[in-house]
């Protein structure tokens, strides 16, 4: 392959600092974000099918706010904790992704 | 009485059914690039030592119109022949038929084939072309899809086997070359999912090409289920053919031995390796100046290139190499390489072949998504695989050898039987920049300067401890040696450990961390 091409760079473990390549896995990884929890992401990607709940509803933890279709299974996605609906994302027979931002609650 | 009758009718019978799905068929075949199932086991196998069995197979199926359907040879041809000389079997699944779909009677002369090379102690080849399990066969394709696994797995460790993925090979039938120990692909014929990309789309809305999803490259770079990637069908059987040339028929047996070559580098050793710590090199250079001829042949090339695996010669002798790669992350340990290396050495110690490895490494490589991955469980498989291990393990530490990562790589705490040492070698419980912080913590953090205190004291831990001596003094390394004696030293404890015996608790099976 075409290393004499590539550019050395900085690669710190342990604090010492070497001068490396990168693989392209390792070129392709993301970078981590830790989950906002007052935020409702997509589990897996699938269609929502209904929501139990609107915009500025008061709801209690455990209650289903909507079904996501996915894999031919209906999955309830409930309420984390006592709050309010502050905002929907997405609506009534959408696909979306795997991580799609649904629904953002209020504690 | 005269025979000639029958024996006309026979020719124009096996004549027929050796055209698999006919001309037409074949025209498709060769439009897409690919060699037809028999041209390829010709290609592959010594010149004419091809016998084939089982032409005569027909299917089952009588629904779905298929009683009025002819497939010859059900889509697969199989039997047996040479490579180097040596006896193999051999199936190729036939695209032309039916588009080498896969039935229960295709599987059963697979499996046939398959009891055939455990019973005979031999190879077993595998070339997959198919367009998955024959629809119509229902519940009996699955059937065979799950005798041929069986089967791999009762061959592995007894038998080497080879899966060739020379077109489609998709959903179940992924799973035989998984569980096979080496699996090659060639650009724009190989293809490998579980999921193609149409249902992927109409059920996720994720839209991806056959080849970006799992083609030839990916598997060989991305996922690691390929071990040997090449651009056309003939390299690819010259790789099976040198890959077989390291490899003995059975666990019974130790590679054939070849005349003793000298490595044609000529010159010294050290000179590759740069003095400064932190500056890369290509361990593979190494390798080739210790092997017989320079020759290495590599594994996994592309996949997880931190660690390098692969075969050579020493003396004569097919030897395994395992070697930390600083010039792709430092040549740090990570889920991946930890996979790559652990599984060879696995391999190496199934087949009797003596695994050498060369160290230089910083540790493991730090990082949310290396955590999250696993890189726990997997970083065990390379101790796991180490300690269990009884063929002839010989270490060279070349560089670096911090922490975790000297444990690792085949430590004479996890049973090395030799471990040598450069004199540029630090064995240390980590780099001299970190253990210098934590040890002279209060020194550093009192200074007036405090960058010349650290450098000062990053100084003082260098010169007592990054250094082979204190590992040496403990018997932890057997000898620190010059880098032009490394491969004198490495025929002469192959040499001493090759009727090395070393026995292992009774159990049924150990709980590798899989």
């Amino acid at each position: 392959m075409s290393e004499e091409k590539q550019e050395l760079v900085d690669l710190t473990i342990e604090e010492g600092t070497y001068k490396t390549l990168l693989t392209e896995k390792f070129k392709m990884k993301k970078k981590y974000e830790p989950k906002n929890t007052d935020h409702v992401y997509s589990i897996i990607p699938g269609t929502i099918l209904k929501f139990f709940v609107k915009e500025g509803d008061t709801v209690k933890a455990g209650s289903p706010l909507l079904i996501l279709e996915a894999m031919k299974m209906e999955n309830i996605i409930k309420m984390p904790f006592d709050g309010k609906i502050r905002k929907i994302l997405v609506s009534d027979g959408v696909r979306i992704a795997k991580d799609t931002l649904m629904v953002e609650l209020d504690k | 009485m005269s025979l000639e009758k029958e024996i006309s009718l026979l020719k124009e019978e096996k004549a027929i059914l050796q055209k698999g799905g006919g001309d037409a068929a074949i025209e498709k075949q060769v439009a897409m690039g690919k060699m037809t199932a028999r041209e390829r086991i010709a290609a592959l196998l010594d010149k004419e030592s091809f016998c084939e069995y089982d032409l005569f197979v027909k299917h089952e199926v009588h629904d779905f119109g298929m009683d009025k359907k002819e497939l010859p040879c059900d889509g697969v041809v199989t039997g047996t022949g040479t490579i180097n000389g040596k006896p193999v079997c051999i199936y190729a699944q036939d695209f032309t038929v039916m588009g080498g779909s896969l039935g229960l009677m295709h599987a059963r002369k697979i499996t046939k084939i398959m009891d055939h090379a455990l019973k005979m102690q031999i190879p077993c080849i595998g070339i997959n072309d198919s367009g998955g399990a024959r629809i119509q066969e229902g519940v009996g394709a699955l059937a065979g899809y799950g005798e041929i696994f069986y089967r791999n797995t009762m061959a592995s460790g007894v038998i080497p086997q080879i899966s060739v993925i020379l077109g489609p090979c998709a959903g179940g039938a992924v799973y035989s070359p998984a569980l096979t120990d080496f699996v090659f692909v060639v650009e724009n014929i190989s293809k490998m999912f579980i999921t193609g990309p149409a249902v992927i789309e109409t059920v996720l809305g994720e839209k991806i090409s056959q080849e970006e999803l799992g083609g030839a490259r990916v598997h060989a770079e991305i996922t690691g289920n390929a071990h040997f990637y090449s651009m056309n069908e003939k390299d690819c059987f010259d790789q099976i053919r040198t890959l077989l040339s390291y490899l003995p028929s059975n666990n019974t047996k130790k590679p054939d031995e070849t005349k003793v070559m000298a490595p044609t580098f000529k010159g010294k050793l050290e000179d590759f390796i740069p003095a400064d710590p932190k500056q890369p090199y290509d361990v593979r250079d190494i390798i080739k100046a210790i092997t017989d001829g320079s020759e290495f042949f590599e594994i996994q090339e592309l996949f997880a290139r931190n660690i390098v695996i692969g075969f050579g010669r020493i003396n004569g002798q097919s030897v395994g190499f395992v070697a930390n790669q600083p010039l792709y992350l430092a040549g740090v340990l990570d889920c991946d390489s930890a996979d790559k290396a652990a599984r060879f050495i696995r391999f190496c110690d199934a087949f009797n072949i003596p695994i050498v490895t060369l160290e230089d490494m910083p540790g493991y490589l730090p990082g949310v998504d290396q955590e999250h991955a696993g890189v726990i469980r997997h970083g065990a498989k390379v101790l796991y695989a180490y300690s269990e291990a009884t063929v002839p393990k010989i270490t060279v530490i070349l560089r670096k050898a911090y922490g975790g990562g000297y444990i690792a790589m085949n430590s004479r705490h996890l049973g090395a039987d030799f471990v040598f040492a450069w004199p540029c070698a630090e064995i240390a419980v980590m780099g001299p920049d970190g253990a210098a912080n934590i040890i002279f913590s209060k020194e550093i953090k009192d200074a007036e300067d405090l960058e010349a205190m650290r450098k000062e004291k990053i100084q003082e831990y260098k010169d007592k401890f990054a250094n082979p001596y204190v590992a040496a003094a403990r018997g932890f390394i057997d000898s620190v040696i010059e880098p032009s004696q490394t491969r004198a030293m490495l025929i002469h404890t192959l040499t001493i450990s090759k009727d090395k015996t070393e026995v292992r608790p009774t159990k049924k099976h150990g709980l590798p961390p899989f």
